[in-house]
């Protein structure tokens, strides 16, 4: 919805909604904006030692610093701990301590600037790096030679646990780091300069479920600690000290956003049924055990998409078939009687472990990953697969091979299982015989050949993420073109339909996971072409059940057949961004109080 | 240094990094607790490339992932020792397992 027009533009700040929800409070900055760093030669050698000694003790006090927060943590924080020391093993490892003391000599320059070509030099050296873990450590780095800096410049460092009362966090940015220093539950919203909507502020917000505007570029500049300040996560505004007037109006607008989140969640345990009498499961995406206590309280029908890499990535070793089968049963025992589609792992692309080498790869995303990874690793792939079969003992369990290409991939997958299985039942486990087993349709020539592989399958899942990207050949990540990334493009749309189709000709079930199942403004037509089953991050189900609720397919249908006949992409947008609010009266609340994230 | 006394204090050692993770951030922090006892300069050479072994940031740009050949190399009076120490150290997996 639109700013009011008696707010004053001068205070008002736009971003990306990054949280939906509003709060008004009172800023607290946090200094993490990088320090501006002065570049100077030492023309006196005389200086050169001084600089050295002014170096060993911006290090010395930052071991003191380090030192003091490790002995305030709080018990349940102890993996913390672990960090800590890493940091102060890392204050003086040869790369970075002896290196800048080498550089002032040797380039007499200042110890800033020394620092900034050590650690310049490092994040190159750990760019190259190819197991992620292990090039994730370079945050390590970054951290504690950023204290080190501050030391150098004269900032003193502040700490997040020191915050008192309930506020509003404005920061450059927040890194998993400042996060976990935060006292959270005195948290009422996040502002950031930097981010987007998949930025690790958006993340915590969404999963704490307080209002977050990301990527405002220069709040920081802007807003002082103390200042009163309006988050308005639903449309990215954020207002500076606004007027009487404009508190009034959001306070108002906070109310009813409250409210209309009341009302959705009360009536999330309701079916989501057409008001023609057609039936969607609304189901939930998760990525963890933990998030399954938040799809059972937004009334999630079931798990559509367990994505399982989790277990894998951020460790050294493999997990054991023990350690997954424990981690599926209990997911699927707490769902029962909802099914839990997992998904066999999705490894490669952008996701690695560090228990496989992995060979460096011009274009991951068209590389060794997910079902081709797994064809290959035979090993890794049984000992998930002996897990899921004997998870499905236990509840509803459903299993899907992600990145299916063709028939062969899709055999050979069901080939394996089908030897998983045997070797089960000789070593006397339990486990489902009629488990449901499905694939995900993400690539184009999964597509075209749906009618082939829907006969081999019980049921098809959309992950348009990937489908769009590689219909569309365009990378999403890359900001030089992920504009272009357009899940209403009428190509994708066209492709949609004719997955739903062959699906439903063969007799089987077809979902979609990707983000595009939990966009509001999506889901009209994803009913008018007859899916059966959405899933989405789990915040989003009630209101999605909400909206299909208020809906018939029939209008869903007659909708999608005129937007089929637009021929561009622009054409297609500009038509639903004019008439879905109309038409579909779920969507009027949206554009009056706004869509969730 | 002349090349004869370099003969004489320089060690070098082949080993195979057998652990199952390979040489990652806590078996790397072992090796570089190890090394800091000697005084000699060490290294640790993969493929041509050769790093630091006192430092635990180079040792994993080095990435060694298990079953990898490393040439360890030693300069200094107690480099045959601490190439003894080292060579153990890796041999027993770090004494992970």
């Amino acid at each position: 919805m639109k700013v009011p027009e008696f707010i004053d533009r001068s205070s008002l700040l736009k971003g990306v909604a990054a949280s939906p929800g509003i709060a008004i409070g009172r800023a607290y900055l946090v200094d993490r904006s990088k320090v501006r760093v002065l570049y100077q030669y030492l023309i006196n050698e005389s200086f050169i030692e001084e600089e050295v000694a002014r170096f060993e003790q911006a290090v010395a006090r930052t071991e003191a610093q380090i030192g003091a927060i490790k002995s305030d943590i709080p018990a349940e924080l102890s993996d913390y701990a672990y960090i800590l020391d890493t940091h102060l093993r890392m204050l003086r490892d040869h790369m970075l301590y002896q290196d800048t003391i080498d550089r002032i000599r040797q380039e007499k320059i200042n110890a800033e600037w020394a620092l900034k070509k050590s650690v310049d030099h490092a994040q190159d050296l750990f760019s190259r790096i190819r197991d992620e873990y292990i090039r994730s450590r370079i945050m390590d780095v970054e951290n504690v030679t950023d204290r080190v800096m501050r030391n150098l410049v004269g900032h003193v460092p502040e700490s997040l646990a020191e915050i008192k009362e309930r506020v509003i966090i404005v920061a450059h940015d927040l890194s998993a780091a400042d996060t976990t220093q935060m006292r959270l539950d005195r948290v009422m919203g996040f502002i950031t300069d930097m981010g987007g909507k998949t930025s690790h502020t958006t993340i915590i917000a969404q999963a704490l479920e307080i209002p977050a505007v990301v990527g405002l570029k220069d709040c920081t500049k802007r807003i002082r600690t103390g200042d009163l300040i309006i988050v308005d996560g639903t449309s990215g505004d954020v207002l500076i000290n606004p007027d009487q007037k404009a508190l009034e109006f959001y306070h108002g607008r906070q109310r009813s956003y409250e409210s209309y989140q009341a009302e959705i969640v009360r009536c999330s345990h309701l079916p989501a049924v057409t008001l023609d009498d057609h039936r969607l499961e609304v189901k939930a995406n998760i990525e963890m055990f933990g998030e399954v206590a938040a799809v059972v309280d937004h009334g999630g029908d079931g798990i559509g998409l367990y994505r399982t890499e989790f277990l894998y990535v951020s460790r050294l070793t493999l997990p054991t078939e023990e350690e997954l089968f424990v981690d599926y049963r209990d997911v699927a025992q707490i769902m029962a009687p909802r099914p839990v589609t997992i998904r066999t792992l999705d490894l490669g692309g952008d996701k690695f472990t560090s228990a496989v080498h992995w060979a460096e790869e011009m274009n991951p995303a068209l590389g060794l990953r997910a079902i081709r990874f797994c064809l290959q690793e035979q090993g890794i792939f049984e000992t998930q697969l002996r897990a899921i079969l004997r998870a499905s003992a236990f509840g509803n369990v459903r299993m899907m091979f992600p990145m299916i290409s063709g028939l062969e991939e899709l055999l050979q997958a069901k080939e394996i299982l089908e030897r998983v299985r045997r070797n089960l039942t000789q070593e006397g486990f339990d486990f489902d015989p009629d488990m449901d087993v499905g694939i995900m349709i993400e690539v184009p020539s999964a597509v075209i050949m749906a009618d082939v592989l829907a006969r081999e399958v019980d049921f098809f899942s959309i992950g348009t993420n990937d489908l769009i990207q590689y219909s569309l050949a365009i990378d999403r990540v890359n900001e030089r073109v992920a504009h272009m990334y357009e899940p209403l493009h009428p190509a994708v749309l066209r492709m949609l339909l004719s997955v739903v189709r062959a699906g439903h000709e063969a007799g089987i079930r077809v979902g979609m996971c990707g983000e595009m199942a939990g966009d509001p403004i999506c889901a009209p037509i994803l009913v008018g072409m007859g899916l059966d089953e959405l899933s989405m991050p789990s915040t989003t189900v009630p209101h999605i059940k909400r909206l299909i609720r208020m809906m018939t397919r029939a209008d869903g249908k007659d909708y999608l057949e005129q937007i089929l006949k637009c021929r561009t992409v622009i054409e297609v947008n500009d038509f639903v961004k004019t008439t879905a609010a109309t038409r579909f009266s779920g969507l009027q609340d949206d554009a009056r109080i706004g869509p969730p994230a | 240094m002349d090349e004869q006394e370099a003969g004489v204090l320089e060690a070098t050692r082949d080993v195979t990094i057998n652990n199952s993770l390979g040489l990652h951030a806590r078996a790397a922090v072992r090796l570089v607790e190890m090394a800091e006892r000697y005084k000699s300069e060490i290294r640790m050479e993969k493929d041509g490339q050769g790093v630091d072994a006192k430092s635990v940031l180079s040792l994993l740009t080095l990435e060694c992932p298990s079953g990898c050949r490393v040439r360890l190399r030693a300069r200094g009076a107690d480099s045959r020792l601490a190439l003894d120490a080292l060579t153990e150290l890796i041999e027993n997996n770090f004494g992970e397992e």
